[in-house]
């Protein structure tokens, strides 16, 4: 299968920006761990890793906007609306878990943007099964 | 929405990807439409008629 430009440059740009996170998230645990910084400048340090993340959002938003062949630009905004859909049920219902202290506080490291990560790969798997084999809804 | 591509294509002898590169389209693109799961926007289904020198009623026609 040969990949459009689309898709070449988010390839490119996600492994950039995976690349970054890898470094900043072993960064910032290496200097809260041996030099941990005063505020304000912890808040400065703390919120370093989630900037590579809020790229790869931004990656995945111009792949809509860039792909110009109309079925696969269907297909990937279905995969996007099933991750947000995955990840607002997760999380809400995490949510009131927590309200009614069910289960404990915290999310163990595991925040909204994993649960959307995953649901994007689900999503592809969805649409793998429906999508030119199957009822595409 | 039905529609006569696959003949027209088979006509003329191409594969789903070369429809696809006279297109500018993916292969995916071509089989969903190819196999009804896919309605073409209007621009493309311009292309596609143009492309086989039809009329967009002549390769798609609403199922009754």
């Amino acid at each position: 299968m040969s990949r459009s430009p689309a898709i070449v440059r988010y390839l490119r740009r996600l492994a950039g920006f995976m690349l970054v996170y890898m470094i900043l998230i072993f960064a910032t645990g290496y200097v809260f761990r041996h030099m941990p910084p005063q505020k304000p400048l912890a808040y400065l340090v703390a919120v370093l890793p989630a900037l590579p993340i809020l790229g790869v959002f931004w990656t995945i938003f111009r792949l809509l906007v860039e792909e110009t062949d109309e079925y696969m630009r269907m297909m990937f905004v279905r995969q996007s609306l099933f991750a947000t859909a995955f990840c607002l049920t997760i999380m809400t219902i995490w949510e009131f878990l927590q309200n009614y202290e069910v289960v404990p506080a915290g999310h163990g490291g595991f925040g909204a943007a994993f649960f959307w990560f995953m649901g994007l790969g689900i999503g592809a798997i969805w649409n793998r099964i429906t999508g030119t084999d199957g009822p595409c809804a | 929405m039905k529609n006569h591509l696959k003949s027209l294509r088979a006509e003329r002898g191409w594969s789903q990807q070369d429809l696809g590169d006279r297109l500018h389209i993916s292969r995916q693109s071509v089989n969903a439409i190819e196999t009804g799961k896919y309605d073409p926007s209007l621009p493309l289904a311009f292309r596609i008629a143009a492309l086989f020198g039809s009329k967009i009623e002549e390769i798609f026609e609403v199922e009754a």
